[in-house]
């Protein structure tokens, strides 16, 4: 039987990767609420955005944080530019069309970057890395306190971005009604191209707040995209709270699956929530019927 | 008489007759200089989750075969040439054995690969149809040598020689520091490596007083190692004992470490990520931690000469590169004694090899039942940002720290 204060500290430590994974289901859920298309080349760009954190850090000694502004308006610009000059340019207006575009992205982002940056295992020593608060039994470590509260901070902003700003609403209007928002004036394929954009500056944050605790690999994205694909089932497709909810029960699952049923077994508590969801609530918590 | 003759031999025909003379007679060097390649497979993982370990043992094939090219090739076969076929496995079983079939078809002489021990496994069988030697350059499963492959040949030590050697100098350690150790934890990779590592160690442990407390498995990738550290410090062992693939052993130290797990020591076997790059770019979390693993013989001068050429291509000199090299030169000495690229008198040569691995500090090679009897890991520290040998004895470069000073 595990000492309960263990236990405690196993679930402290779920909320903290909980909110890495917040961040890399909202992008998710943005793009799939309005684009109406599973991104696949998602863990595809959150490598290549992680590669830039290193880069920055290697080449200019720029720490993960500080790079946090630019990285994230970089991948936004990248998202945007991606969407106007490829996505959007090559699936002639037919959502199906995107989705293979997005996986062909996928194959060819990852091999240009083996190519370019080999497959060595890159990490970022900063010098708080080895830091942490104690907290009874559990050891959170610093830069995953830092980057559990800068994600909360981040979705706070997107959620009044999206509530009170023109874009955000003009968003919103897509999501809910594509024809209807273009009939009121609405540059629908500028909104397609701005929230793809934010979908990939929310992966741009997240490379941010990950590389201080993990790698970068031409295939480390992959690693966040099937449970990003959980939290958006479970919270809804499309629901940006449900993401940022789902994104901690997510954390929580997989910590307490992994102490009392081992890491390998754990991992079945995400699946068994991913199932559970398409049979008894497919809309997820708070999706909403198409 | 002289039309005759002329008729016998027109102008065109001395031409033809006198140039085919000339060329059989007077330019034999030539002829002789352009045997045809011996075409070798080398497949390894240079795409997918351990495409850094597959690109390693890729350069140390390339420039193994281009060292053999260098001075003059096969002398036995007229000086042929070695032709390297590259394939890619992708880290993938059905992607390795593709490669195999493929590279039948262009009639590769023998196989050289595949890093992780499910490819080699099921590569090697595939090659076993065709009577192709397969040389096994990593790869750790000893199942890669118990199935009665005749073709099959392994000249690293495989994880039942590790896991030995490794508890014997343990045993050591542990005894020379008055037996501190009492209990250990196991994490491994759930593939074939890592779970035959952790099974053989668990039951080897209690030869040299250590109680295996369980044996943690974990996926691969893993995304957080956060829970397996809770559940060591909720167990509360001496030792931690690692056997995983690079980036999850990277990453799993460094989480021990965040978590602020305090053993008398971490020690792994086959540790994927225990090189000259974990050492120096996170010198405190790697700090006394101790691996059992390949390495090269530090009092070789060719092992150093070759260290200084691949790090001048900025890349490190890991396991994998010199493991590969010496592969290569193993089939180049077997082609050389075999004087042909015939199959059956390849793995005859092969079989009775007793090439002289110059860079390993192995003993002298002999193949039974394919693998080397010669081989043998060296066990490693890491101190002070730099990789010592702690033994074998005759390779030492430093003493052992254990127990390490809590954090």
């Amino acid at each position: 039987m595990l000492d309960p204060q263990i236990i405690v500290a196993g679930v402290l430590n779920g909320l903290l990767a909980g909110g890495i994974y917040v961040l890399v289901a909202v992008g998710l859920t943005l793009i799939y609420g309005v684009l109406h298309i599973i991104n696949f080349a998602h863990g595809s760009l959150l490598m290549l955005a992680m590669y830039a954190v290193f880069w920055l850090w290697r080449l200019v000694g720029v720490d993960p944080y500080i790079a946090l502004p630019l990285v994230t308006a970089g991948a936004f610009v990248f998202g945007f530019v991606l969407y106007r000059l490829v996505i959007g340019r090559f699936s002639h207006g037919r959502d199906e069309n995107i989705l293979l575009i997005t996986l062909g992205l996928s194959i060819v982002v990852d091999n240009i970057a083996l190519l370019f940056f080999g497959g060595d295992t890159q990490t970022i020593d900063v010098p708080y890395a080895g830091r942490f608060v104690e907290l009874g039994a559990a050891f959170l470590p610093l830069p995953k306190i830092i980057s559990f509260a800068a994600s909360l901070v981040l979705c706070v902003i997107l959620g009044l971005y999206m509530a009170k700003s023109d874009t955000g609403k003009a968003i919103r209007a897509v999501a809910k009604e594509r024809q209807g928002a273009r009939l009121v004036g609405i540059d629908v394929d500028n909104i397609f191209a701005i929230s793809y954009g934010i979908g990939i500056a929310c992966l741009g944050a997240a490379a941010c707040l990950l590389m201080p605790t993990f790698y970068v690999t031409p295939t480390s994205g992959h690693a966040f995209v099937l449970v990003a694909f959980t939290i958006v089932v479970l919270g809804g497709m499309g629901s940006f709270i449900g993401a940022a909810i789902g994104g901690f029960i997510i954390g929580i699952t997989e910590a307490l699956g992994g102490l009392f049923l081992g890491e390998q077994l754990g991992q079945i508590g995400i699946s068994l929530i991913f199932i559970l969801i398409l049979l008894f609530k497919p809309t997820g918590l708070f999706g909403s019927k198409a | 008489m002289n039309k005759q003759i002329d008729k016998l031999v027109s102008r065109r025909g001395f031409v033809a007759g006198t140039t085919a003379l000339a060329g059989s007679l007077g330019f034999p060097a030539i002829l002789g200089a352009q045997p045809a390649p011996v075409k070798v497979g080398m497949i390894h993982p240079v795409t997918g989750f351990v495409a850094y370990n597959g690109q390693q043992s890729r350069l140390g094939g390339t420039m193994a075969v281009e060292d053999v090219n260098k001075a003059g090739g096969i002398k036995s076969m007229g000086g042929a040439k070695i032709e390297a076929l590259l394939g890619d496995s992708q880290s993938k079983v059905e992607v390795g054995v593709a490669e195999v079939e493929k590279m039948n078809e262009q009639g590769v002489a023998a196989y050289i690969g595949c890093f992780q021990s499910p490819v080699g496994i099921a590569a090697s069988q595939a090659a076993a149809k065709y009577n192709t030697p397969f040389l096994i350059d990593v790869g750790a499963s000893d199942l890669i040598v118990n199935r009665g492959l005749k073709n099959v040949f392994r000249l690293k030590p495989g994880f039942g020689v590790c896991v030995d050697d490794g508890i014997a100098a343990l045993g050591a350690i542990n005894k020379a520091a008055g037996g501190v150790a009492k209990t250990a934890v196991i994490v491994h990779e759930s593939g074939e490596f890592g779970t035959g590592t952790a099974k053989l160690l668990q039951g080897k442990l209690p030869s040299i007083g250590i109680e295996a407390k369980e044996l943690i498995a974990h996926d691969n990738p893993t995304r957080n190692f956060d829970n397996i550290a809770l559940r060591i410090r909720s167990m509360a062992p001496d030792i931690v004992m690692m056997s995983n693939y690079g980036n999850e052993y990277m990453l799993l130290a460094r989480t021990l470490y965040q978590q602020k797990v305090n053993v008398a020591g971490f020690y792994s076997v086959l540790g994927g990520g225990f090189n000259y790059k974990f050492v120096k770019e996170m010198p405190d979390v790697s700090q006394y931690m101790m691996d059992v693993n390949h390495w090269f013989n530090p009092r070789s001068a060719k092992a150093q000469e070759l260290k200084k050429r691949v790090e001048a291509t900025g890349a490190l000199f890991t396991f994998e590169v010199y493991l590969t090299y010496s592969n290569v030169m193993l089939l180049a000495d077997a082609l050389e004694r075999a004087g042909s690229a015939d199959k059956a008198k390849l793995t005859d040569a092969l079989a009775n090899s007793s090439f002289k691995a110059e860079l390993m500090p192995y003993g002298p090679t002999k193949f039974v039942n394919g693998q080397n009897q010669g081989a043998k890991p060296a066990v490693m520290q890491s101190l002070k940002g730099d990789i010592e040998v702690i033994a074998p004895e005759e390779f030492a470069s430093a003493k052992a720290v254990f127990p390490k000073p809590k954090l």
